[in-house]
């Protein structure tokens, strides 16, 4: 490539993922030039500042055109914007409540190399989000996938947290491996890594043998995707990895991780199976023949994650179920695929984010100070400190789909869409039961916070940059549970998801 | 004043209270209590305003309110955007719920001053948002403003049983939750269909377009959705099989909680079944006729018979209400203009009565940390007034003429008889089993043998008149005025009788 062309391309549209790649370099340089006495939690609020100024450019294309450089590698649509806003602001908030953790059980020498891993996961998944092409959406992955995998075993004296890293790295790598055998598939049959030219050439698809390997291609990415999703049957590594990671890394593994399983099911899903037809042009596409498949994993997923949550003893690992039985919700909406599907995840994961991430910052605050994380560390916590028992109530009952809260319009649109043209009744009562099921154990850390007496009466400091990430938590719910509009017009003001998507 | 915002104001003025209390310290027990009662007002004065207002011959369309709130997008351009307003109204039916609602939370807050020992500050400002949420799913116009505010109530009341309730309390509010919530995610499913599928939920539309001949919900899917509002709304009332956990709360939760849960929390189901249930599936509402009077029969002997063995005064009326909830199913599934007002008249009725007993309760159990009829016995020597009150509120309970539980009992029979006369005979065994074991209990207490000495008693004193009177009046009010209810339910009446083709 010339000089002249590699200036011609449009570089301007990558200027967020360049923000924290950048700033991730300069972090690494000023981490190993830093005096060690030093503390690093100036790298952290740089790290933080990058992140906002990322946002911000993601914010400033909201509103323009599909546009994409690299031959259709990477582009910038309706979609991404959508969604790398949820990343980077999920991405500030988890990098708050790790500016507030306090380094310890052989973390304090890797403090400065945290918050840089951290930028780079970030921007493996804003690559993703990006990405018009298999073999980008799978570097954006491995990006992600990799900096979790160091992340979560960063307390190398502690041993829950080196068990829960080893096992992230094998399951974790095992589903990379499937995945990218099932794109394999995909490739071999249209010769192309492109999503749109697959897409195009699968439209007009008529071998009946080659709509049983694409069927065969979609199960196989789909139980590849499911790992990375933590969605039943293939969750069991969640709750390990959630309770040993420190719990910021827990935070970013529950919500940004997540947001970015789900962007890369939907990328690759709907733009590859949604025009995969079985039989001639014209004819119904896989994803909808394989409905059943992903409705039985979204059933089971909510399922699981809500049952085995109850019997839960530790609040990470009960968060943990809490954050499957999340993704079956959000499976629903996948499944269902009903018009406002996007509409639906992205408004769901927003509530999502702001619920999770305000409930882990209190997690970490109140399981810092007892030195454990069991549920009943929170008795008493309405005596100890009234500000994080109350925000925490808010969250859980946000949590548990209560109106008034963001989290029960999320709920609400996957319900519209739900019983929209096909009704799908038994997937929507497995998700109100369940959610009844949940407000069993939401509802048991309130028994602890409001109606136990204390054991430890000792005041809690709140540290400021858990203070902004409870203020923003709470009010987010409170207000997109309030007035939801807001986001929904601002989604159908300046982003054309629908329209952009699969051109 | 603008009439558009009175509902609002109404609605929402107990959530000032709650702003006040906050900025109250937590040891200021006597500014908590004040500042608790005190924005209970000012929704029972506007209540009782529209309510002079529409004998006056006002409209009562002119209170409704109505703002664009959310709309769920992402459909393609050509179809319509689901949209749910902001909507509030109020006709004659509700009125009287609001009216009722109002003066019971009062009436409940003042029973609180002496009911609640601890923690006022956090009792007050729970139970000024639980009276949001009741006046809120009382002027609701549409099925999610109704839900809304159907879940509004079960969070404030979850933290009142768990945490200001007897000895197993937190067991009583888990039951109250799960139960409850229950209830109200097959509410949820019921309304989401009628949304996907209508695109309103606002509830006059709906009415209009489930009558209309071509509306798009096939008539299997219609039975199944009014069978579905039926177990909902049925949690709530309860209806027989499903009314385990409204037992544990009654005897768990703290009195002036069980004022406000017996007095409205109950009547919610009433309501939502006779607005809902009825007022949207008149057709399927006549094909499960028959099944709701069996249901309601039932009720009312199961909960007469359970009720005439209990040991506990609180069990007694916890079964009581059970077995009154029965006479409202009665009544309504008699689909006619005297059983639908009996029902309706038997809802207020019992709100107030149950309002009253379990003020008295509350009383008792503060002076003599018992509620068991046994233990007191002899009531009417140690105190003499609260007894005398007792008696009075059992008569009500029993049906005596006069008062307001003979009226409605006696539409509702009348309007029973009409339609299915041998269930209501069967049914007026029910009324004998009422009159057995209200008499066994409030006698046992008040000329029982004495067990105990009633020493350093203190009867009725102070604010504690306020309540006792005010209900014993109302409930002699609609005993000997009937029409202060009847007159505003006619209109409204008449537009769910429309639907009933009668």
């Amino acid at each position: 490539m010339s000089a002249e062309n590699f200036l011609s391309i449009n570089w301007s549209i990558m200027t967020p993922e360049f923000i924290i790649l950048g700033v991730a370099a300069l972090l690494i340089v000023f981490d190993l030039f830093m005096p060690k006495t030093l503390g690093r939690t100036i790298l952290g609020w740089i790290g933080i500042a990058a992140i906002f100024a990322a946002l911000m450019s993601v914010a400033s294309m909201a509103g323009g055109p599909a546009q994409s450089i690299l031959s259709n590698t990477f582009r910038i649509d309706g979609f991404s914007i959508a969604f790398n806003m949820l990343l980077l602001l999920g991405a500030a908030l988890v990098m708050f409540i790790a500016v507030s953790y306090e380094a310890k059980d052989g973390l304090e020498k890797y403090q400065g190399e945290f918050y840089y891993l951290f930028l780079i996961a970030v921007s493996g998944g804003m690559l993703m989000t990006s990405s018009g092409d298999l073999v980008t959406l799978y570097i954006g992955l491995e990006l992600l996938s990799v900096t979790s995998y160091i992340m979560a075993g960063m307390r190398k004296d502690h041993v829950q947290s080196n068990e829960s890293a080893m096992k992230y790295v094998i399951n974790g790598g095992i589903s990379t491996a499937i995945i990218l055998f099932g794109m394999s598939y995909a490739y071999g049959l249209t010769g192309t890594t492109n999503l749109l030219d697959i897409a195009q050439k699968l439209s007009t698809l008529s071998d009946a043998n080659q709509a049983y390997l694409l069927g065969l291609a979609f199960l196989m990415l789909l139980v590849g995707l499911s790992f990375k999703l933590a969605a039943a049957p293939f969750h069991m590594w969640a709750p390990d990895v959630y309770q040993g990671a420190p719990t910021p890394v827990t935070a970013f593994l529950g919500v940004v991780s997540k947001t970015a399983g789900f962007v890369i099911v939907i990328r690759i899903l709907l733009t590859v199976f949604g025009a995969a037809v079985t039989n001639g042009p014209g004819s119904a596409p896989i994803i909808i023949n394989m409905q059943n498949y992903l409705a039985v994993i979204a059933g089971a997923t909510m399922m699981i994650g809500n049952v085995v949550a109850l019997r839960q003893t530790d609040i990470k690992r009960m968060f943990a179920y809490s954050s499957i039985a999340h993704a079956g919700y959000l499976l629903v909406a996948l499944t269902t695929l009903s018009a406002n599907m996007f509409y639906s995840i992205w408004f769901y994961l927003l509530a999502y984010l702001f619920m999770n991430l305000g409930a882990f910052a209190i997690i970490q605050v109140v399981t810092e100070k007892a030195g454990s994380t069991k549920i009943t560390e929170f008795a008493g916590l309405y005596r100890r400190s009234p500000v994080l028992a109350v925000s925490m109530g808010i969250l859980l009952i946000s949590l548990a789909g209560f109106p008034g809260t963001a989290g029960f319009i999320g709920k609400l649109n996957i319900f519209i869409g739900a019983f929209y043209g096909t009704s799908h009744y038994l997937l929507a009562a497995i998700m109100i039961a369940t959610t009844v099921v949940s407000y069993f154990y939401y509802f048991g850390v309130m028994t602890q916070m409001f109606f136990r007496p204390v054991a430890d009466k000792s005041k809690l400091d709140i540290p400021f940059g858990i203070v902004i990430v409870l203020l923003v938590a709470v009010a987010g719910s409170i207000l997109f549970g309030v007035a939801p509009n807001i986001a929904f017009n601002f989604m159908q003001n300046n982003l054309d998801i629908i329209g952009q998507f699969f051109k | 004043m603008n009439l558009h915002s009175i509902l609002s104001i109404l609605v929402f003025s107990p959530l000032a209270g709650i702003v006040v209390l906050a900025f109250v310290p937590k040891q200021a027990e006597k500014i908590c209590k004040l500042v608790g009662v005190l924005f209970t007002l000012p929704a029972l004065f506007l209540s009782l305003a529209i309510y002079f207002h529409y004998l006056a011959g006002k409209n009562l369309a002119d209170f409704s309110v109505t703002h664009s709130w959310i709309q769920f997008r992402g459909f393609n351009v050509q179809e319509p955007v689901f949209s749910v307003a902001y909507e509030l109204g109020i006709n004659g039916f509700q009125l009287l719920l609001v009216v009722l609602t109002a003066v019971v939370a009062t009436l409940s807050a003042i029973g609180a001053v002496r009911f609640v020992k601890k923690e006022w500050k956090g009792y007050f400002m729970l139970f000024l948002l639980l009276e949001t949420g009741m006046l809120g799913v009382f002027t609701a116009e549409n099925l999610i403003l109704f839900f809304i505010f159907f879940e509004v109530t079960l969070i404030p009341t979850f933290f009142l049983i768990g945490k200001w309730g007897y000895f197993e309390k937190e067991k009583a509010a888990f039951s109250f939750l799960l139960y409850n919530g229950f209830g109200s995610a097959i509410l949820l499913i019921v309304i989401m269909i009628l949304f996907a599928k209508t695109g309103t939920t606002n509830i006059e539309m709906l009415r209009k377009i489930v009558a209309d001949p071509s509306d798009p919900i096939s008539g299997s899917l219609k039975l199944g959705l009014l069978i579905s509002l039926l177990i909902a709304f049925g949690v709530k009332l309860p209806i027989f099989p499903l009314h385990s956990w409204m037992l544990r709360v009654h005897v768990q939760a703290p009195p002036s909680v069980v004022m406000i849960h017996s007095g409205i929390l109950l009547k919610i189901g009433a309501y939502g079944l006779i607005r809902f249930g009825m007022g949207i599936f008149p057709e399927q509402f006549k094909m499960l006729a028959t099944l709701i009077a069996v249901l309601g029969v039932m009720n009312l002997l199961c909960g007469a018979f359970l009720a005439f063995i209990q040991t506990d005064f609180k069990m007694v009326l916890a079964y009581s209400s059970i077995s009154h909830m029965g006479i409202v199913l009665m009544g309504m599934a008699a689909m006619n203009q005297t059983g639908v007002q009996g029902a309706i008249f038997q809802v207020i009725s019992h709100g107030l009565i149950s309002a009253l007993l379990f003020f008295i309760v509350g009383v008792l159990y503060e002076r003599t940390d018992t509620s068991f009829i046994e233990n007191l016995g002899g009531l009417a020597k140690g105190m003499p007034l609260a007894a005398g009150f007792l008696l009075a509120a059992g008569m009500a309970s029993l049906g005596l003429p006069g008062m307001s539980g003979f009226v409605s009992e006696f539409m509702a029979f009348m309007g029973l008889f009409k339609t299915l006369p041998w269930l209501a005979a069967v049914g007026t065994i029910g009324i004998i089993m009422t009159a057995a074991y209200v008499l066994r209990a409030v006698l046992g207490m008040t000329f029982g043998q004495a067990h105990r000495e009633f020493t350093g008693v203190f009867d009725l004193k102070g604010v504690e008149f306020i309540p006792v009177l005010v209900l014993v009046l109302l409930i002699v009010l609609i005993g000997v005025f009937p029409s202060v209810l009847s007159s505003p339910l006619h209109s409204a009446l008449e537009t769910i009788l429309v639907g009933l083709g009668g």
